[in-house]
């Protein structure tokens, strides 16, 4: 279980979290909305212990990590996870089964001599087959992402990240690869956050949906709630409307949060 | 009064910029101790690095250091000539110059130029498009997996190119003194055997390793730290090249001063 208690990060002068409350329950999948620069990705890296909350805490199974100071303890606690980049972030100098597999050898205790026999079964699972000796730029978009996808489960994590797990791609191979998150969370039973603004993929996905504005959360509920929520803000964005509270405040350039009037009122 | 306040935020941003970039710089060094002192080196990945450093610089490293030594002898004879109407000791001051200064600094200058700048590229490359970010997620970490494994090819690499631009420096010396002052060749090797002593030789080499940590910690530094975009990573680039050379350039003058205190000269 993740459990985020008032989590705010700071970039220069510039505040991304105001502080987030968020509750991923085991098994379930939480997708994080909100426009770009709400602080989604960031929020995912203070989880893995990419980047460091100013305040706040984040107890995954029951350990604050923003308490763990020491490089080699981080880089034991990623190892509960698997993280998928949204530019999908492949090894360029190496081939497909050598970037699946790439982890294991720091994550495992697989002999070498195995790891192409599981870069074959994990690329499998996500419906490849024959490209183990591709380069990354012989693949496409889709392609990469599902290499990136193999790669994330490769060492079989407790927790999935997914970083705009659809961007850039066309409608078809969005939804490919939101039923691979699907398929992939009903047969490893993975806990797993995905961030995204695509609002067919948080849909089709989530088991809640919790949206992001100005470094808060203004709701958490189930994807149905959020489809008919009168929230002015959750509705503007769901309905993916130019005009509303978001686009005004973002024009005004004011920096007083939002979310205070609307939080939990999804 | 306005542009005085201006002019020292303006340098308050300056100075802070610089200490944060020799706070994150020297962390990186500790981290990078840290990981080899706990972690097994990635050896497959020393040897990439010594290819792409050593083997593919070596021509271009080795053709400098043959025009630099053919300069050497070609001015060396003529003020040897204009002063005492011949060509002397130009085997010893080809072969000085070369083993104590030249063969170190030119071929760190130009290994900075060539392998420091595909460093800072590649690394600067991978950070925009979060493979750095990546390597994190994966189990291992930056500092063990990109910047050992250039830092220790650097520091196998670089004397052993140094002491090729010698010998190569000493040849170049060797044609000029030969065809331009006709300087017989038991003569010139003569001038260089009979003065060179193995501390000679030493004083050259062990700068070899500093300019080596130099080089390659900034050049890693400028790439992991990269932002920006394509932009970032033309900007770190450069940056990486200009600052690891002029840090040779200024590194050699300390160490010099060192093996000097040392008698080491």
């Amino acid at each position: 279980m993740i459990d985020a208690v008032g989590v705010k990060k700071r970039y220069g002068s510039r505040p991304i979290l105001r502080g987030v409350d968020i509750v991923v329950e085991n098994g379930e999948t939480l997708v994080i909305i909100g426009g770009s620069g709400c602080g989604k990705s960031t929020f995912l890296k203070c989880v893995i212990g990419l980047v460091h909350p100013d305040e706040g805490s984040i107890m995954v199974d029951g350990m604050d990590i923003t308490k763990l100071a020491h490089e080699t303890d981080i880089a034991q606690y990623r190892r509960r996870f698997g993280y998928l980049f949204q530019e999908a972030a492949l090894f360029d100098s190496l081939t497909v089964w050598e970037n699946v597999t790439f982890g294991l050898r720091y994550l495992t205790d697989i002999p070498t001599h195995k790891f192409r026999q599981v870069a074959r079964d994990k690329l499998a699972l996500v419906g490849l087959k024959d490209v183990e000796d591709f380069k990354p730029s012989e693949l496409s978009g889709g392609m990469k992402k599902r290499v990136a996808l193999a790669r994330a489960i490769a060492a079989e994590p407790s927790y999935i990240l997914y970083d705009e797990p659809t961007t850039g791609l066309d409608p078809i191979m969005s939804d490919v690869i939101n039923d691979l998150i699907l398929e992939l969370q009903k047969q490893l039973k993975i806990t797993s956050i995905v961030v995204t603004h695509d609002m067919k993929s948080a849909y089709k996905v989530g088991s809640r949906i919790a949206m992001l504005h100005e470094g808060r959360v203004l709701g958490v509920a189930h994807p149905e709630v959020i489809r008919i929520s009168t929230n002015p803000y959750i509705r503007q964005f769901v309905d993916g409307l130019s005009h509303g509270p978001i686009k005004m405040r973002l024009k005004e350039f004011e920096a007083d949060p939002v979310g205070a009037k609307v939080n939990g009122k999804a | 009064m306005n542009l005085v306040v201006k002019a020292l935020g303006w340098l308050g941003s300056w100075l802070l910029e610089i200490f944060q970039s020799a706070g994150e710089f020297a962390f990186m060094i500790r981290s990078t101790a840290m990981w080899l002192s706990r972690a097994p080196v990635e050896w497959d990945q020393v040897t990439i690095q010594m290819m792409r450093i050593g083997v593919e610089s070596l021509p271009v490293s080795a053709m400098t250091s043959f025009f630099t030594g053919m300069v050497l002898a070609l001015q060396s004879g003529a003020s040897s000539k204009h002063f005492f109407n011949e060509p002397l000791f130009v085997g010893t001051v080809v072969s000085f110059a070369m083993v104590m200064e030249l063969g170190p600094v030119m071929t760190s200058l130009v290994v900075s130029g060539r392998a420091g700048a595909a460093i800072a590229a590649e690394l600067g490359t991978m950070k925009v498009t979060e493979q750095v970010d990546a390597l994190y997620t994966l189990g291992t970490d930056p500092n063990r997996y990109l910047v050992i494994p250039r830092v220790l090819a650097f520091l196998f690499v670089l004397p052993f190119l140094a002491v090729v631009s010698d010998f190569t420096g000493i040849g170049g010396g060797y044609v000029v003194a030969s065809i331009k002052h006709h300087i017989p060749a038991n003569v010139y090797w003569h001038d260089i055997i009979d003065n060179m002593e193995l501390k000679h030789f030493f004083h050259g080499y062990l700068k070899n390793y500093v300019f080596a940590l130099a080089i390659s910690f900034i050049c890693c530094y400028k790439g992991v730290t990269t932002h920006g975009g394509a932009e970032g990573v033309g900007k770190a680039t450069t940056a990486a090249v200009v600052l690891s050379m002029v840090s040779v350039l200024i590194l050699d003058y300390f160490v010099t001063a060192v093996l000097v205190a040392l008698g080491i000269t």
